[in-house]
């Protein structure tokens, strides 16, 4: 399809038409996730009110489908308030800051076989940077606030995200260590086999699995790890000074986030695009063109559905847990989640040393 | 023993995985929200809403200006002025409740002896200024007239318990 707009459009500079299809993908790709961002807003009121016997939102539009756009329009036109002896260039730099690297990220994901922005070769170098990046916006909107609680809840994040950065990367290393490879979609690919499910890097490094995704919801500050918020103990951190469009656009970076890291769990651990169905299902109902084989054999849509499983993990976990005191989050970074994965990457080395089947023979 | 065990425990998540459970469960349990303008709750018919002053069955106007609801009144916001009419009588000239000051506590209606200040079960009411909050003896009439049949029904359903 990109050759045929090459094609199409071979009558400009060869510059510009490389342009035009960059900016394009970008649209393609940015588009639909400000979509899924402001209706896992929805879906997030959604299941908690589900999970308090409430209903949830369901007076705008038909049943509530069009919260979303009431809520933006609604924000966006409310006044920015900057406070009086706020530094102004930082303040409005750390919205931008905590949004780019959240938007960055998506870059090197593959939705499908081949199907990525861009297929660099440490794409999961890369996405570590940029999830990390992530807390500097956190940093400089706290302490550009001019404002005890955000400063108190950006200290908070940033040693949050610290501590637990350590044992995500443990975790990817764990993976890296079985795929043998920092691209994402060689990884999925290290995961297909004959047996489908069993295959998944789930089953052999599940310690690690459960750690990067814990690890991910205190990375993006989602309960029962968000002290960084806290309303009840300091209002609302870091974001307490924010209105209008800078305070809506931490709330974007934030899910956009949750989608990233619900995305790359799906990615690194439950097989990405790969069906589950393989190794149950006779092969040729698979593989060819018809429709049950498209719907059946790999594809987007199984990793769609298992990015919207972790997704509404998240939201499960919203609505169950208590928000962690601050020392028990260290503890739980340091003291539990980094020995953890040390000991289980020495496991999945020796697995992967000795050929232990079925995954690394 | 059990220390080693709680540490399993822990590290297996037992706990937070039932709590998991739990939420689950009323994630499909039937929703109690009630959808207020269309579905309403039942109410008791000693409700205390909005105020109304009745009259006897021939139009004359019970209250006899006792006094006893502005004195009772604990939010003071009762004021009564009253007069002697040409045939003896005594009546109010003025009747007037604050509803911004009103707290629905109900000791009006308690203390009246002759059932003439009620609380009744109209709450839906609002005020776009302060004066349409201050309801005066005509209003307060206007009230009664319109809602006698719904307060004497009230009344009598109530009167057992009295």
């Amino acid at each position: 399809m990109i050759e045929a707009i090459e094609s199409a459009l071979d009558f400009l500079p060869a510059g510009l038409v490389t342009l035009i299809i960059i900016v394009g993908k970008i649209l393609v790709l940015v588009l639909p996730l400000m979509g899924a961002v402001a209706y896992l807003t929805l879906a997030e009121r959604k299941v908690i009110g589900y999970m308090q016997v409430r209903i949830g939102p369901n007076r705008v539009g038909p049943r509530g489908l069009l919260q979303p756009i009431a809520d933006a329009v609604k924000l966006m036109f409310k006044e920015t308030i900057f406070p009086a002896k706020a530094n102004r260039f930082l303040f409005i730099s750390g919205p931008i800051l905590t949004l780019a690297p959240a938007l960055a990220a998506w870059a090197v994901v593959p939705f499908d076989d081949g199907l990525v922005i861009s297929n660099i070769d440490a794409s999961l170098l890369y996405i570590l940077a940029m999830t990390s990046l992530g807390v500097y916006g956190v940093i400089i909107a706290g302490w550009a606030s001019n404002s005890k609680y955000a400063f108190l809840g950006a200290l908070r994040s940033a040693a949050q995200i610290v501590s637990y950065e350590i044992a995500m990367g443990f975790a990817l290393v764990g993976v890296l260590v079985a795929a043998g490879s920092l691209n994402l979609g060689e990884i999925v690919e290290a995961q297909r086999g004959s047996l489908g499910i069993i295959n998944w890097y789930m089953i052999p490094l599940l310690p690690l699995f459960i750690v990067y995704f814990i690890a991910g919801v205190a990375e993006t500050n989602r309960a029962p790890f968000d002290v960084a918020e806290g309303e009840s103990e300091i209002v609302a951190g870091f974001h307490v000074e924010y209105s209008s469009m800078t305070f809506s656009i931490f709330f974007l970076a934030e899910y956009a986030n949750m989608i990233l890291i619900a995305l790359l769990t799906a990615l690194l651990f439950l097989g990405g695009w790969l069906s589950p169905l393989h190794g149950v299902l006779p092969a040729s109902l698979l593989e060819g063109e018809g429709v049950l084989a498209l719907l059946l054999g790999d594809g987007i849509h199984w990793l769609l559905a298992k990015t919207s499983f972790f997704l509404f993990l998240f939201l499960w976990f919203r609505a169950t847990f208590p928000r962690y005191r601050y020392d028990q989050i260290m503890r739980l970074g340091w003291k539990i989640f980094i020995p953890i994965t040390i000991v289980w990457l020495l496991v999945a080395a020796a697995m992967v040393v000795w050929k232990i089947g079925p995954w690394f023979n | 023993m059990t220390a080693i065990t709680n540490y399993f425990k822990s590290l297996i998540l037992v706990e937070l995985f039932r709590g998991l459970v739990l939420t689950g469960k009323y994630f499909f349990r039937k929703k109690i929200t009630v959808q207020y303008p269309e579905e309403k709750t039942p109410m008791s018919p000693r409700f205390r809403g909005l105020h109304a002053q009745r009259r006897y069955p021939n139009g004359e106007e019970r209250c006899i200006a006792c006094k006893l609801c502005e004195a009772v009144c604990p939010a003071l916001a009762i004021t009564i002025d009253l007069e002697e009419r040409d045939d003896g009588t005594r009546r109010t000239t003025r009747y007037d409740i604050d509803l911004t000051k009103c707290i629905f506590c109900g000791f009006c209606e308690e203390s009246c002896p002759v059932d003439a200040i009620v609380e009744t079960r109209h709450f839906e009411y609002h005020g776009e200024n302060r004066d349409d909050l201050y309801m005066t003896k005509e209003k307060l009439l206007a009230v009664g007239d319109k809602m006698e049949k719904q307060i004497a029904a009230d009344r009598a359903a109530d009167a057992p318990f009295r």
